[in-house]
């Protein structure tokens, strides 16, 4: 479908989605103002596991406030970005963890917080993950028991960077990156 | 710390003497604490808990906890132990039964309703099956989850699996 003289002329003969993402993530410039778009909007899902959830919460309260960064937590993971695995991960709930990641869509990312999360922390034992990175891939790891507010805001600034600098080849690498 | 009252002695000591003396195994009176703990012949384990909570002398209507445990090396190797109170007269007393590996114990779900899952929890940490449990599964593990850990033969960090690399090899 053609348009005399229509000024996107070139585009409009794309017909899937994922010609459409390439195309914007190709230009540099429409590339750049995609990816503001996506740090500038991270949605985490509500989802904590143990007492990092509770430094989570505080995060979000209004002494630290991760609204006035546009981060604000939803109660589903069809509409979230970032998962933040906030504590101790049971060989029980890994496969939940696993099930919300998965039902989460593309682009999403994800912080480690906290020990636990991290590599397992002091639970070295039968029943506990040694470490997200064996369920989920993570993006950002957050150290401490549990990390303060300040840290997990410094996480969201370290993925806000990531997101700024993901080029289409690291992308594709991910097998993600619909606009 | 206290002296056993008066009652305690009467109740706990005497007249359990008196009323379960064939069921009786071992006895164990911590004055210090004012602790009665008496060890039951496995087959009595239902029939004593039953009177216990029914007979008028005892009336011991709660299980505050039931517990497993592994005796080590020991033969018989389990042990489940019961710790029951009185709530009127606030009399509290411990039972202990024996169990060997691979045994059946009698499941008390049917004279205290809470004991149904202090007994899958029994199960699930040590294998120790109670006949009669309604629905004797595992509380806390995965289900899928392969062993008992509390057992002293299971490695402390667990077996080698996906979720956890630095366990011991089977």
């Amino acid at each position: 479908m053609l348009v005399k003289g229509n000024p996107v002329e070139g585009v409009a003969q794309f017909t899937t989605l994922d010609q459409i993402s390439q195309m914007i993530r190709e230009n540099p410039v429409t590339n750049a103002v995609s990816s503001w778009g996506r740090q500038s909007s991270l949605w985490p899902l509500t989802f904590g596991l143990a007492c990092c959830a509770i430094e989570m919460m505080a995060t979000a309260c209004s002494r630290y406030d991760l609204d006035r960064m546009g981060i604000i937590f939803r109660p589903s993971p069809r509409q979230s970005d970032v998962m933040v695995v906030a504590g101790t991960m049971t060989k029980k709930i890994a496969p939940a963890v696993k099930r919300l990641y998965d039902q989460m869509s593309e682009p999403r990312w994800v912080i480690a917080m906290g020990g636990c999360a991290s590599a397992g922390g002091p639970y070295n034992t039968y029943s506990v993950v040694q470490g997200t990175e064996l369920v989920i891939p993570v993006d950002v790891f957050v150290p401490g028991c549990p990390p303060r507010p300040d840290a997990l805001l410094y996480a969201f600034l370290q993925l806000q960077e990531k997101i700024r600098k993901e080029n289409p080849e690291l992308l594709r690498r991910r097998g993600g990156g619909g606009a | 710390m206290r002296e056993l009252t008066e009652l305690e002695e009467n109740t706990l000591i005497v007249t359990f003497k008196k009323r379960f003396a064939a069921d009786i195994l071992g006895t164990v009176v911590d004055r210090v604490r004012a602790e009665v703990t008496y060890t039951i012949k496995k087959e009595a384990i239902l029939g004593v808990c039953h009177s216990l909570k029914s007979e008028p002398d005892f009336k011991m209507n709660a299980l505050s906890d039931l517990i497993g445990a592994e005796s080590g090396e020991s033969c018989p190797r389990f042990e489940v132990i019961y710790q029951l109170l009185a709530m009127e007269s606030r009399l509290r007393l411990r039972l202990r039964v024996r169990v060997k590996e691979n045994e059946e114990i009698d499941s008390v779900t049917k004279v205290w309703r809470s004991a149904g899952w202090a007994e899958r929890e029994a199960y699930d940490m040590f294998g120790i099956v109670f006949k009669g449990h309604p629905d004797l599964r595992r509380i806390y593990l995965p289900e899928d989850f392969d062993g008992f850990p509390l057992r002293k033969d299971f490695p402390l960090r667990g077996y080698k699996d996906k979720y956890n690399p630095n366990g011991e090899e089977r």
